[in-house]
């Protein structure tokens, strides 16, 4: 199955190179990772979509653990979360088709970025699943390019607040046991 | 006072109580070179880099203090690689500082110019590349405490030759604040008692003793423990030493080529306690069948390993000496007679086909050398042994009771490991009698290194272990390649011709009778001395778990001349 852990990170050089190269070594499958800044400075955020099918998720957060520059890691997999995926897809589009392809992406909230002769740029934001299900809609009228930004995530009100500040992820270490 | 990143490397040493390096000049590291002759801090000169991050790792190995190798960029570096790597697969607590071209051309291909951080991401601890001399102290710093910190690693600092010219105020952080660092936590009182439950409701448990053991000085701990709970105790050949053979609840070794009976306990126990071993594939064979009727108790630093090849019921993730101070107190006093029993009739069929009752019928028997070595030298010496055949023999047939007597590549399984490492031991340990047990292959990887030992006056004997194979590669051929021989046969130089051009004592013993004598001979001189013994040629290890077999399916010694037993 797909586990999404929630790293928070040193912003600092070659911090993804580590993650990336831990990974590769160990053989666990990446399915998107993405990164970004946080309310902390010097601090960024991973959130990794992982395969577990192979390696358990516990022994992967374990080894993340394992990198310097990573102070936290959290498997937010079960947590009640927020996860966000971005899209931008170029589809094929005749002038006379706009008007239709406008009203259908507007039911999923996305919206018409650019408009060329012949294609228009579909931008959409939301789960994975919605995205996906935009995806599919489009693809018959020919998708000619597509970006997707991979899922962030946040965990969901009150377990959020009590979440343990930066650096103090022991609570995490000693968990590989417990879920498999 | 201001001082350049050199003098400050030398600073940072000399606060971590280094009292040698082991390292080589070269251009990009030269700054750091010229200063130090200004620190007191002694530098053994090796042959080649490879010797150096083993004379780093033999000198943690032997001492528990952290080792460290210096070398200069590019080839330099990369010549350290096999050495880190070594030290990375046993956990040993090394650190490397490398000379890296000026910041000005990194990336340009500049002369001698390797992405030496890039090269060691994953063979090391932790890795940084430095480019600015205020860094220089605080990298160290965090290298020394990381080197040492929970499981034990190698750490690896590169330092641009810029960044060891410029200048700053120098100063030393005592604390370091680094995220991933976590000191490791007590054991959680939930799997404390479930531990204790699956003790208490065991009849036939044994303890599998690992490196951890000695890593975290525990042996004292886990002797106190087995003897209450009167549980015995299997090795890991890396957990040699880390529990007293001569105990009465020590088994031996374990694995592809531990004792059958020990295999059997492990296959017929009820309980395992792992303490400080990761469940390597050469000691379980296949995963599958591995000890089926067994619950698993885990007493782990590294909490990645737990879980990673063998379920476990109960995981205890902690430092050893934490764990058991809380596990010996509360765990019920026990004998476990009949399990003895048990174990000891197995044992008897291993000992009726003990080579050492055998007769090598004119040839010289490379296990008959351990056994006489072991027995001379009163089972006291620092063993630093190689790879291949003898490291086997070496670890089936000298006894170990004490913690970092052995020292042995076990992770990586590094050919060459023994000559540099054992001037490493010496070094941390200069009082100890230290020998070096290599085979002929082995040896010939790093035996520039017999230059280093006589510059440094060093009293290290050696005993080549020659077969005119690479044994364990032949053994391998022999039983699943039809015996063909490929690339094994080996021409060796006169080793006595060898040991004595640079300058040291050599011997060849050929017959069991001069084995003694040799050995008492070399022990008395107070110098280094090389003895070759010329063994049988076609000698294999038994017992053989054929890799990836089940662990109770050994290939045995032919109980005598003729077919072949397997169990």
């Amino acid at each position: 199955m797909k586990h999404t852990l929630v790293a928070r990170v040193m912003d600092q050089p070659g911090v993804l190179n580590r993650v990336a190269s831990l990974f590769r070594r160990r053989a666990f499958n990446i399915e998107s990772l993405t990164v970004g800044h946080t309310e902390t400075e010097d601090v960024s955020r991973m959130t990794i979509v992982v395969d577990t099918a192979k390696v358990p998720a516990p022994i992967v957060a374990a080894n993340l653990r394992k990198l310097m520059p990573v102070a936290e890691v959290v498997d937010v997999t079960h947590l009640p979360t927020v996860d966000r995926d971005l899209a931008l897809i170029r589809v094929r589009c005749a002038p006379e088709e706009r008007a239709e392809t406008a009203s259908l992406v507007e039911i999923f909230r996305a919206r018409i970025a650019d408009v060329a002769a012949e294609s228009v740029i579909v931008e959409v934001t939301g789960d994975e699943q919605k995205v996906n299900g935009l995806v599919d809609l489009l693809r018959p009228r020919g998708i000619m390019e597509m970006v997707r930004t991979g899922k962030v995530a946040m965990v969901r009100g009150r377990v959020a607040e009590q979440r343990p500040a930066a650096g103090a992820s022991h609570a995490h270490a000693a968990a590989p046991a417990a879920t498999h | 006072m201001q001082r350049t990143g050199a003098q400050i490397v030398w600073e940072c040493l000399t606060k971590e109580g280094v009292d040698v390096v082991f390292g080589y000049p070269g251009g990009a590291i030269l700054p750091t070179y010229d200063a130090m002759l200004d620190y007191s801090v002694r530098h053994v000169l090796v042959r080649h880099e490879q010797g150096a991050a083993h004379m780093a790792d033999g000198y943690a190995r032997a001492s528990g203090r952290v080792g460290v190798a210096i070398a200069t960029s590019g080839p330099g570096a990369t010549n350290l690689t096999t050495g880190i790597a070594t030290a990375m697969l046993d956990s040993s607590p090394t650190v490397f500082i490398t000379g890296q071209v000026s910041s000005k051309v990194l990336g340009t291909d500049a002369f001698q110019e390797v992405d030496v951080t890039g090269i060691t991401l994953p063979i090391t601890k932790h890795n940084s590349l430095v480019t600015d001399v205020r860094q220089v102290a605080r990298t160290i710093r965090e290298a020394f405490v990381i080197a040492r910190s929970g499981r034990p690693g190698p750490v690896l600092v590169d330092i641009t030759k810029d960044a060891q010219q410029a200048k700053t105020e120098f100063h030393y952080p005592e604390v370091v604040h680094l995220p991933g660092l976590h000191e490791p936590d007590p054991p959680d009182p939930e799997s404390l008692a479930q531990a204790l439950e699956l003790i208490a409701g065991a009849e036939r448990p044994l303890i599998l003793a690992g490196a951890g053991i000695i890593r975290s000085g525990a042996s004292r701990a886990v002797v106190e423990f087995a003897e209450k709970a009167g549980i015995p105790v299997a090795l890991t050949l890396l957990g040699i030493g880390s529990f007293p053979q001569s105990h009465p609840l020590c088994l031996g070794m374990m694995g592809m080529h531990g004792e059958a009976f020990v295999n059997h306990a492990i296959q017929e126990a009820d309980l395992l306690l792992a303490l400080g071993m990761r469940f390597d594939d050469r000691v379980t064979g296949n995963l599958k069948s591995y000890a089926p009727h067994a619950r698993k108790i885990h007493v782990e630093i590294d909490p990645s390993e737990v879980n990673k090849n063998v379920k476990v019921d109960v995981a205890l993730v902690s430092d050893l000496q934490a764990a058991l101070s809380a596990l010996t107190p509360l765990v019920a006093a026990r004998q476990h007679d009949e399990w003895l029993e048990r174990i000891a009739a197995w044992k008897k069929d291993t000992r009726s086909r003990d080579i050492l009752h055998r007769d090598g019928n004119g040839t010289l028997l490379a296990a008959h050398v351990m056994h006489d070595i072991w027995r001379t030298t009163g089972g006291n010496a620092v063993v630093v042994s190689d790879v291949g055949q003898h490291q086997m023999w070496e670890a089936q047939y000298y006894k170990h009771d004490d913690p970092r007597t052995l020292i042995t590549s076990g992770g990586l399984g590094t050919m060459g490991f023994a000559l540099p490492a054992a001037i490493g031991a010496k070094m941390a340990r200069p009082d100890a009698e230290v020998w070096v047990i290599a085979g002929d292959g082995g040896f010939q990887m790093t035996q520039c290194e017999l230059a280093t030992l006589q510059q440094e006056q060093l009293d290290i004997k050696i005993a080549v272990i020659n077969n005119g194979y690479l044994g364990m590669v032949r053994q391998w051929q022999e039983f699943f390649h039809d015996k063909r021989y490929a690339a094994t046969p080996m021409l060796s130089p006169d080793f006595v011709k060898l040991a004595q051009a640079y300058g040291i004592e050599g011997h060849c013993v050929g017959s069991r009778q001069e084995v003694v004598p040799t050995v008492e001979k070399v022990r008395g001189s107070g110098r280094a001395a090389l003895v070759e013994f010329k063994v049988q040629k076609e000698d294999a290890v038994y017992p053989m778990v054929p890799s990836g077999s089940d662990l109770h399916a050994m290939i045995r010694r032919p109980a005598e001349a003729g077919t072949e037993v397997r169990s």
